[in-house]
């Protein structure tokens, strides 16, 4: 046996904290009606919740990948003035009260807001739509994307964009030939959180986008309005929810490829 | 078609004028810190000097004097730079790898991946195209590297130190290939090594502390060094001061005072001039007390190091050396901290004009 250095009682401790998470999925699972557990998840309602949840949090995973590459390359690349506070401001959703964006989106994109406003001159209206359920899992899944691809492309550091670029390759092909590729493992494990993440979201969306079936209901919603009438139909939803975002942390969280080792490391 | 450069960096303490001609390899040797990289990073366009200009054949690289401020970036510049570790991109095959020059300046895949077959050929290492690099060992990556770099066709080669992270069984090989593949082309390469320094380059430039303290045909400089840095490559003891009527006076160095070195004038040494005086740490005997009367030079110093030296001990004491018998080291019970004599014969100094 290797010596491990932790003290006995740490394993104790250990088995506590697991059984934490563990015991209440076990309760849940315990509650669940199996007799009824297929149909109640393939309810028209339940049908609709979760193919809106799927497809919002895909398109709030696309949008993150769009805004959130640029964002973690400004943060990790060149150091500039402001760059902490900016830091600050994008993971700041990571510790706000989901209900507090959905009010700060409504203030912004609302019939009355900021932008909301000229948008609604244009004739585009967003506040309680499913754009507005895309914006609102967005806010809250973005800082997981740009933490975990501006780590990574701090570990990758420049060097190989430094010889690209002496080889010809214009900044654009760097990034599409060089950098993204390089950083994909760390991209792809942030766009999992943050799918993830958008799956998982409630407080904003009710607060931004409302609770209307087959439009801005998702999945968690569907759950939350299901619980006061029929509990067994949230404990079923729940543990589609628990499923999903099970394969979600195992896609993520699985052991690097060979060819992801960098060279030096292999040889 | 010329390569020019001459560039400050304040914050790095850089400041150098060089020029290379059009088929010209140039070592570049200095300790470390003395702004090596720095000077290939600026060449590169990696790093912006504070001021300079360079040129390379027609085009302005960069000018930073004056009112007009041109920079070219990297990509544009055709200066491909080989580091110290390959730096292969992990996610692409060695061929493609090779490509990757030929790719980026607009060839088709089947164009640049024909290119990338030539120069994998060219450096023998045909039989990897299909592998990722984290398949290669050390030296194969840095041959591919190598093949990398002449694929993007650079018209001028920069080197930082390429054989530095290989093993003592690979570095000859690559050095066999560089001096292959660098004759006929225009690098600059950064080395500690003597031998690549003969072996691979034209001329040398020696640098110290951000600027270039010495320069010269690869032999001449290490057959009479004027600086401090090439004398220790070439493994002989340099004083540095002004050349007398038979020897040299020299200056007041952190370890000595200012003394008179005895010693064989050079043809063109005038007195007056300023000039350092050479003897090879072998021609040293070493005293506990002062040798007196002429023609022998005796200089009181403390020792600083002792270490084995082929079959001899080699007696350090700041900049200067001698090799003395382990016998007589024994017998002298010398130690760091000794303080002793270290006594030369005047024939056996050169002197001649820095």
């Amino acid at each position: 046996m290797n010596f491990s250095g932790i003290p006995r009682w740490v394993y104790g401790l250990a088995v506590v904290g697991g059984l934490f998470v563990l015991l209440p999925l076990a309760a849940m699972v315990a509650k669940v009606n199996w007799g009824q557990f297929i149909p109640l998840v393939t309810s028209d309602s339940s049908l609709t919740a979760l193919g809106l949840s799927l497809r919002t949090s895909a398109a709030s995973t696309a949008l993150c990948v769009v805004l959130g590459i640029p964002l973690a390359l400004v943060l990790a690349r060149r150091p500039f003035r402001g760059q902490r506070l900016l830091r600050a401001f994008v993971l700041l959703p990571l510790v706000l009260p989901p209900v507090v964006g959905g009010i700060a989106l409504l203030y912004t994109f609302g019939r009355q807001g900021l932008l909301g406003k000229s948008l609604e001159l244009a004739g585009i209206q967003i506040a309680f739509s499913t754009t507005a359920v895309v914006l609102a899992q967005t806010f809250v899944a973005l800082p997981f994307l740009v933490v975990s691809l501006e780590g990574a492309l701090r570990t990758a550091g420049n060097r190989y964009e430094a010889v690209a670029a002496t080889l010809g390759a214009r900044p654009t092909t760097i990034l599409r030939r060089v950098t993204v590729p390089m950083v994909l493992p760390g991209l792809a494990s942030g766009a999992v959180l943050s799918f993830a993440r958008s799956l998982g979201e409630f407080g904003a969306t009710l607060t931004f986008a409302g609770s209307l079936q087959g439009v801005t209901r998702t999945l968690p919603l569907e759950i939350y309005l299901q619980r006061e009438t029929d509990a067994d139909a949230a404990v079923a939803l729940s543990l589609v929810l628990v499923a999903v975002a099970v394969i979600v942390v195992g896609l993520s969280y699985r052991r690097p490829r060979r060819a992801d080792i960098p060279a030096e490391a292999a040889a | 078609m010329s390569f020019h450069i001459d560039a400050t960096v304040r914050a790095r303490n850089l400041d150098v004028s060089l020029s290379l001609g059009q088929a010209e390899t140039v070592a570049i040797l200095g300790p470390n810190g003395a702004g090596k990289s720095t000077l290939l990073s600026v060449a590169a366009g990696l790093l912006r000097p504070d001021a300079g200009s360079a040129r390379l054949g027609e085009q302005v690289l960069f000018n930073l004097d004056g009112g007009s401020r041109v920079w070219t970036p990297p990509h544009l510049r055709g200066t491909a730079l080989l580091a110290q570790e390959p730096l292969l991109f992990p996610h692409l095959s060695v061929l493609d790898n090779v490509a990757f020059g030929p790719r980026s300046a607009g060839a088709s895949r089947a164009e640049s991946r024909e290119t990338a077959r030539h120069w994998l050929a060219e450096v023998d290492v045909m039989e990897f195209a299909g592998r990722k690099p984290g398949q290669l060992s050390g030296g194969q990556a840095q041959r591919v590297a190598v093949a990398r770099a002449l694929a993007a066709s650079p018209e001028l080669l920069l080197l930082d130190e390429p054989m530095s992270a290989l093993d003592i069984h690979a570095a000859p090989h690559l050095r066999r290939l560089l001096k292959r593949v660098l004759s006929g082309r225009r690098a600059l390469i950064i080395t500690h090594d003597v031998l690549d320094a003969l072996m691979l380059a034209d001329r040398v430039i020696v640098m110290e502390r951000g600027r270039i303290v010495e320069e010269g045909a690869t032999r001449e400089v290490f057959r009479r060094p004027r600086s401090q840095f090439a004398a220790g490559l070439a493994g002989v003891n340099l004083m540095a001061g002004t050349v007398t009527e038979d020897g040299l006076r020299t200056f007041v160095t952190a370890e000595l005072p200012s003394l008179h070195v005895a010693g064989h004038l050079d043809d063109e040494a005038e007195p007056g001039q300023p000039g350092v005086a050479a003897f090879p740490p072998s021609a040293v005997s070493i005293f506990l007390d002062a040798a007196h009367g002429s023609p022998r030079n005796s200089f009181p110093v403390a020792i600083t190091d002792l270490e084995p030296h082929g079959d001899h001990i080699r007696v350090r004491a700041g900049d200067l050396a001698a090799d003395i018998t382990p016998s007589a080291s024994a017998e002298l019970g010398l130690e760091p901290g000794s303080r002793v004599h270290f006594v030369v014969k005047a024939t056996a100094v050169q002197v001649y004009a820095a």
